[in-house]
């Protein structure tokens, strides 16, 4: 990273930290319109920095080889595919998946938050599917929270000596799982039910959210893998050029 | 490819339509509805009121009403569209370019 990159993302930091002492105590995608003001505004702040980390991150990426670029279209690609079918689910709803695990595994939770919000503005602006308004809440919850979770659960598998695929799989699935819990607690601090409080009206929204993306996580899971093994036969020096596969550059 | 992991892509893929699938069959006269409606109906049930949404979608506010169904999966499919595009490009090119023997070279 360059020097004026640090500073950039020094002030992003430096803007979200300020925001965040400011009183914040005052979702899949929440929808339009549906989140209070400030806390639209509080989520879409935590994001910047990781935006801005993401944006730096995947030029790093281009600019020191070409070749990640086919791999970072796929990923985008497969994010664009996965989060567009909506399939049923046990609970008797329908939702969709995230397809944010597989490029965090590639590139790194921030780039891959890039490619979220790609796919989340589309789907705002388009199809009136989450909003503009909740555009950061649903950014931190698909584009940076899964991510950070599928990213930390792959390394620290594959650390443990665990089989490349099945890593991929736990860590993509987890991840998926993750953003809608992470979209139950954002609804939960927006409405706190009159008895319970903010833990009780987590309960209640896990229970519409979670339940229901508990399959479809395995799936996404299971397709990630599927992804991966195509890549592995077919683009090793791809894969090895962004540091995926190590034993052969 | 492998002929091993043929054939475990081959049942991934079994398995994922299975999961998908049986729902559907298993929860008859169920709705289907998006879980996202499912949450703001949570939200009117904790709330105890009728939540009117402060801010309407740009595209509904432009067409005066909600996205007409059939122009929805319209959007929709464009979505799947475009990303099926891309990955039936990109693995086309990289499986004739291992069939060449030009693996090390660029796509």
């Amino acid at each position: 990273m360059t020097n004026k990159q640090k500073r950039i993302f020094g002030f992003a930091l430096a803007f979200a930290v300020l925001c965040a002492v400011a009183p914040v105590s005052n979702a899949m995608h929440i929808m339009e319109g549906y989140l209070p003001g400030s806390y639209c505004i509080a989520w879409g702040v935590i994001c910047i920095p990781f935006v801005v980390l993401g944006f730096f991150s995947i030029r790093k990426t281009l600019t020191e080889e070409r070749r990640a670029l086919t791999i970072l279209a796929m990923c985008g690609a497969f994010v664009f595919v996965i989060s567009s079918l909506k399939i049923p689910s046990v609970t008797g709803s329908c939702s969709h998946m995230t397809g944010t695990g597989l490029g965090a595994i590639l590139f790194g939770p921030c780039a891959t938050s890039i490619l979220g919000i790609i796919v989340l503005v589309f789907q705002a602006i388009l199809l009136a599917h989450g909003g503009l308004t909740t555009l950061g809440a649903n950014t931190f919850s698909m584009a940076i929270a899964g991510p950070l979770v599928s990213y930390g659960l792959y390394k620290g598998l594959s650390k443990a000596g665990i089989n490349r695929r099945i890593s991929v799989f736990i860590a993509a699935a987890v991840g998926d799982l993750f953003t809608y819990c992470v979209t139950s607690f954002q609804l939960a601090l927006a409405y706190p039910s009159a008895e319970g409080g903010v833990l009780a009206s987590l309960v209640k929204f896990l229970g519409i959210f979670a339940t229901t993306q508990l399959p479809l996580a395995i799936i996404e899971g299971i397709l990630s893998v599927i992804v991966i093994i195509g890549l592995e036969s077919f683009a090793k020096t791809e894969l090895a050029s962004i540091g995926f596969l190590k034993e052969e550059a | 490819m492998s002929k091993k992991d043929k054939r475990l892509i081959l049942i991934l893929l079994v398995v994922v339509i299975l999961m998908a699938v049986i729902p559907f069959l298993a929860l008859r006269g169920a709705e289907f509805g998006g879980s996202d409606d499912a949450g703001s109906v949570m939200v009117e049930e904790i709330s105890g009121e009728s939540y009117e949404p402060w801010f309407t979608p740009v595209l509904e506010q432009l067409i005066g009403g909600e996205l007409p169904g059939e122009i929805e999966s319209l959007v929709f499919c464009l979505q799947t569209g475009i990303g099926v595009g891309i990955i039936a490009f990109i693995a086309g090119r990289m499986y004739e370019r291992k069939k060449l023997g030009k693996e090390d070279k660029e796509l």
